[in-house]
């Protein structure tokens, strides 16, 4: 997904008729194994690890945080039965999140990407301020968001003053804090790969669209929405996927009425120390999310992505 | 920059198009406007509420206890994933675009899925994986798991990049004599080193500012996204607003330079 921030690969010529002999095929596996070995032991291995973890039941009469290898389902649909509302809530945020970040990363993209195309250092200039919040830490802008919305803070004390927000209202430890700092955190994934379909789009395409008399909004919907798709599909991937997932924004902006099912395999985890189902929910988010970008992807008409 | 300006006083949508990206920026920028302007304030251990301007923050930026061992050990080990998920990420990339492989599409699947994990189930697994065989949690725990994570980001940006090679230069090379390890190092390296060093800085910077999966996998050790939520609870002393600004100012800088060289080249070339 991220090659789509590169620039466009330059057409190849294709390449000669190459004769794989057997010593190039075995050059070629040599030069995977490191990477795919480390992926195995780090990644398949884990998850497959997670998979057995998640069908475990505790050692009888065992300590604590003691389980042995078993084969229950009932891990899953216990979970599933006490976390559901969780889990929509994730959903809920992620695409709440998802989709005002779009909102906001398109113009901001085809701003920087077409009207900033004549003006090379200037679409320089503003393609490094959408990286720029990169450089600090994320956990350090989120807290700062959380000592900006405060209820002592500038922000909630203009508000009361304006009675915009009632006397006792409060931005914190809200939904819209937890949607706001999560759409704050994923607004240049989401631009980026926008920036970087709408930077190839050739302008002849929409003049064309206005010599044969479409609005601005027509052109708009037939000639750049599509040619930028891509982009929007990539971004909104990188903004979803992670964004449903997280728990950073929820336990540092939010209160415990708007967890994400990030913060309970977390506390499942480390506070509980109950694997098991740490592991069953883990594994029903992962499976959701997969189904959810392959069927997202699918209907998008861009597979090519993956 | 001042055509830009009578170009948009000529179509008011577009002036409408340019405030809201104004706005947009705006945005983006408050945080960092705070944490730049409360690494100046004299707020003591908490530093959460205004008490005025001071430079000993800056002057003394490991004042507080632990601030500078957790950011040495955040470089420590994106130096060193950063090392160990380009090389392997590259000769990953390099051998899918030019060799055909049976077990392609499952080993792309076995690349793009870490990137369609979410970072709790990447975190959680690997724990559980780390505490079954008795590892204990600290740098090399942290290492190998920024190291599997950065790995698929490498793998794609460098295929980018592999992708717009001419394959005919490498058969040249190979024409004149030189042997596939000599083509290698002396025409396809040189050729994919932006690529490589694009794919380097991203896994350094996807590192350095990981929390989630570290925070799972990190036992004792201190790193500096982890220093600072850990001390969100009490309050963040103002060396880790100072550091943080740093290495906004820092990066920043290189990153304009770089960029303005590169539209100046491609300016004087075009």
């Amino acid at each position: 997904m991220a090659a789509l921030v590169d620039a466009p690969p330059a057409p190849v010529p294709p390449a000669a008729p190459v004769g794989l002999n057997r010593r190039r095929r075995a050059t070629g596996w040599v030069l995977t194994v490191p990477g795919l070995v480390w992926l195995a032991l780090f990644f398949a291995l884990p998850i497959a690890l997670l998979l057995a973890t998640s069908l475990m039941v505790p050692v009888p009469g065992g300590d604590i945080g003691q389980f042995q290898p078993a084969f229950r389902i009932a891990n899953y649909t216990e979970a599933l039965a006490e976390y559901w509302p969780t889990f929509l809530r994730s959903f809920g945020y992620g695409l709440v999140a998802t989709v005002v970040a779009l909102l906001i990363g398109y113009p901001l993209a085809y701003v920087v990407a077409v009207k900033a195309r004549r003006w090379p250092t200037l679409q320089a200039l503003l393609l490094v301020l959408i990286i720029a919040p990169f450089f600090t830490s994320f956990i350090l802008r989120t807290i700062a968001w959380r000592q900006i919305l405060a209820d002592e803070g500038v922000v909630v004390q203009t508000l009361q003053a304006l009675a915009l927000l009632p006397g006792d209202g409060r931005l914190t430890a809200t939904s819209f804090a937890v949607v706001a700092g999560l759409t704050y955190n994923f607004v240049p994934f989401m631009t980026l790969p926008i920036y970087a379909s709408l930077e190839r789009l050739d302008l002849r395409y929409v003049e064309a669209g206005q010599d044969l008399y479409a609005g601005p909004w027509t052109t708009f919907r037939t000639v750049t929405w599509p040619l930028s798709l891509p982009g929007v599909v990539a971004g909104t991937l990188l903004t979803f996927i992670p964004a449903s997932g997280d728990y950073v924004n929820a336990a540092l902006l939010g209160t415990s009425r708007t967890q994400m099912i990030g913060n309970v395999i977390e506390s499942r985890f480390f506070r509980i120390v109950d694997y098991p189902t740490a592991a069953a929910l883990s594994f029903i988010l992962m499976a959701t999310i997969l189904v959810i970008v392959y069927v997202y992807v699918r209907r998008a008409g861009t597979d090519d992505l993956l | 920059m001042s055509g830009f300006l009578t170009t948009l006083r000529r179509s008011p949508g577009d002036a409408l198009l340019v405030l809201f990206a104004v706005l947009a920026f705006g945005y983006l920028f408050v945080p960092i406007g705070y944490v730049l302007a409360f690494s100046f304030n004299d707020g003591g251990r908490s530093n959460l509420i205004w008490r005025g301007f001071t430079l000993d923050n800056w002057a003394n930026p490991c004042g507080a206890p632990g601030v500078c061992e957790a950011l040495v050990n955040s470089i420590q080990i994106g130096l060193v994933a950063t090392l160990l998920a380009t090389v392997m990420g590259t000769l990953l990339a390099y051998a899918l675009v030019r060799h055909r492989f049976k077990a392609r599409g499952a080993i792309n699947v076995l690349i793009f899925l870490p990137m369609a994990t979410p970072e709790v189930v990447l975190g959680a697994s690997l724990l559980a994986q780390f505490l079954n065989v008795g590892a204990s949690l600290g740098f090399w725990t942290i290492v190998a798991a920024h190291t599997m994570f950065t790995i698929s980001f490498v793998v794609v940006t460098v295929k980018a990049r592999v992708a717009t090679l001419d394959p005919r230069l490498e058969e040249a090379a190979s024409d004149l004599y030189a042997s596939g390890v000599e083509t290698f190092w002396r025409v396809t390296l040189p050729l994919l080193a932006p690529g490589i060093a694009a794919a380097a800085l991203l896994s350094f910077s996807l590192s350095f500012d990981d929390f989630i999966i570290t925070n799972f996998n990190s036992g004792n050790t201190d790193t500096f996204p982890k220093f600072v939520y850990v001390a969100a609870a009490r309050g963040i002393p103002a060396q880790a607003y100072v550091i943080g600004s740093a290495m906004f100012v820092l990066s920043l800088l290189v990153v304009l330079a770089g960029r303005l060289l590169q539209v100046r080249r491609s300016r004087t070339i075009v």
